[in-house]
């Protein structure tokens, strides 16, 4: 499999478990710095796993566990605290997920607020700004800061979301399926700034939707029954795929 | 084709169980009503003959026939506040611990347990406390050289802290319990930990229903009556402190009911229910509004 120079991400060996049964099997990949990387494969194929393992999220599951290795640069974050890990490596879910007691400009610096760090008002102010400016929001909300979120759109929401995640400044962001619960004219616009975020941030999206990964990814991780079975530059992966299963995923044998 | 026929039946059952439910609710109000004007009706004479000045007078003789209702509202309002005060930290953190923390397997059977408090007749509750708490009290006071009763306002408002407990937590779990994982994996997602998650993104999304689950035990508090007469002393003067002998409304309603041959007794005694059923009314009023307030916002 590819070999990538100076990885963000490098799992060892890695497993997750749900008690006992094995989602995650082996998994070995490097995931390269400030491109993006999509995950794809069949449904129960391992994918939102294998991404909630990267910020340990994973382990919130009653009876989940994880073996092997994983290094965000050269640490191991299995050794790390999980808070740690999870300020670095970001995420944004399926479903848009703002939350609904907070205004827009508290739901930014939710990062802050949860932590109970207090920013002055000059400092916190830029901070939305420029977390909103970078999601592609922040001409939309600005009149509405002070309201809650809720009454945004679902892809607006979803933006709101990204802020949400960016504004700690996270090295990594993952993102599960963050267009499947939006139409497409706000899913095309969260595809543009996924595009315009990788020159600053680490992206790596789960998705299944094809055309999708074909438009927005450097790179494709192929899993198969818990098992990365394919990993390489996008274009490479679609058009001269090396494993018969990642070719029969592709050409809709099986979905 | 059966099928008009049997739509007609259908039509009409329709209808009929329409009715009925119709006619079952307009009953509830009625009933309500009811009880407001036959408690107007039978307290009337205590009405007129002491007007506005009931609420205020501190002195219950039913010797001189002299009425006022101030000390037994003072006494309601002290207990149901002191228990709600007493409860409400118990029942957050146990409904946090249940809603949120603890594992199915405990908390399914923990549940179960609190919930059968508030299935235990308050008249045990009575006994308990008097054969139980009351001791105890008594040896405090001793200590920190209060009154020795053992009976009064404070063991009358820990018996109703823990009568009212089950009320206050169980909604408060079950509001707890479904709050949506994605805003709890949202902010642990953003490294929040998990005191920091209950803080900022369960306690605020679950408020309204938490604040209903209080207002549910306060009602209950307010008109408590069997433990509470049980333990309360049942001294019918304006209370000092809340060592005192005491009554509350219902407890004096409980206990000087059968004993009323006066006329006016029995009104004025009447007129306490009515003000308790008022007042039972307004903070149910108020706690609604606070809590639509604070959805909406």
């Amino acid at each position: 499999m590819t070999s990538i120079k100076n990885p963000i991400f490098r799992t060892e060996d890695l497993c997750a478990y749900y008690r006992d049964f094995m989602a995650i099997k082996h998994v070995t990949v490097s995931i390269p710095e400030k491109k993006v990387t999509a995950v794809m494969g069949p449904s129960g194929c391992g994918k939102t796993t294998f991404i909630r393992c990267l910020n340990r999220l994973h382990e919130l599951t009653p009876g989940a566990r994880i073996t092997g290795k994983i290094y965000l640069r050269d640490k191991d974050i299995l050794k790390m605290d999980p808070i740690v890990v999870r300020r670095k490596v970001g995420m944004v879910f399926q479903r848009p997920n703002p939350f609904p007691t907070m205004t827009i400009y508290e739901n930014v610096l939710a990062g802050y607020k949860l932590l109970g760090i207090r920013l002055p008002k000059e400092v916190a102010d830029r901070i939305v700004e420029d977390a909103l400016r970078k999601a592609a929001l922040w001409d939309e909300v600005k009149d509405v800061l002070h309201r809650r979120g809720t009454f945004l759109s679902g892809g607006q929401q979803q933006r709101l979301c990204i802020a949400r995640a960016l504004a700690v400044k996270p090295e990594v962001l993952l993102m599960d399926e963050p267009t499947s619960a939006l139409d497409p004219k706000a899913t095309l616009q969260i595809e543009n700034l996924i595009v315009e975020l990788k020159s600053t941030v680490t992206i790596v999206i789960v998705t299944h939707n094809m055309p999708q990964a074909g438009r927005i990814s450097d790179y494709t991780a192929f899993f198969y029954l818990g098992e990365l079975i394919e990993f390489g530059p996008t274009a490479e992966v679609f058009t001269n795929p090396k494993d018969p299963r990642t070719e029969e995923y592709l050409t809709g044998k099986f979905s | 084709m059966t099928t008009p026929k049997n739509l007609y039946r259908q039509i009409k059952y329709d209808i009929a169980f329409r009715k009925l439910a119709t006619g079952t609710g307009i009953f509830v109000i009625i009933l309500v009503v009811a009880a407001f004007l036959t408690l107007v009706y039978e307290s009337w004479p205590a009405i007129k003959a002491y007007g506005v000045k009931f609420l205020w007078n501190t002195t219950w003789d039913p010797v001189t026939l002299e009425f006022g209702a101030l000390p037994f509202l003072v006494g309601t309002l002290i207990t149901s506040f002191l228990a709600l005060a007493i409860s409400v930290p118990f029942a957050l953190a146990g409904a946090i611990f249940l809603g949120e923390l603890a594992p199915p397997q405990i908390a399914n059977p923990v549940s179960f347990v609190i919930e059968l408090l508030a299935g235990i007749p308050s008249v045990i509750y009575g006994l308990w406390a008097l054969f139980y708490l009351v001791p105890l009290v008594r040896a405090f006071q001793m200590k920190i050289g209060a009154p020795p009763y053992g009976l009064g306002l404070f063991t009358a408002s820990l018996v109703l802290a823990i009568m009212i407990l089950p009320y206050a937590l169980s909604v408060a779990r079950d509001v707890i319990s479904l709050v949506p994982q994605d805003l709890k994996e949202a902010a642990y997602g953003l490294g929040a930990t998990r005191w920091e998650t209950i803080r900022h993104v369960v306690l605020p999304y679950a408020r309204s229903g938490i604040l209903a689950g209080i207002v549910l035990a306060l009602g209950r508090a307010l008109g408590e009556t069997m433990a509470v007469t049980m333990v309360i002393g049942n001294r019918s003067a304006m209370p000092q402190s809340i060592w005192d002998l005491a009554n509350t409304m219902a407890s004096v309603i409980a206990n000087e009911f059968t004993e009323a041959t006066e006329d006016l007794h029995l009104a004025a005694l009447v007129e306490i229910g009515l003000l308790l059923f008022v007042i039972t009314v307004i903070v149910n009023l108020i706690a609604r509004i606070f809590i639509v307030k604070t959805k909406v916002r």
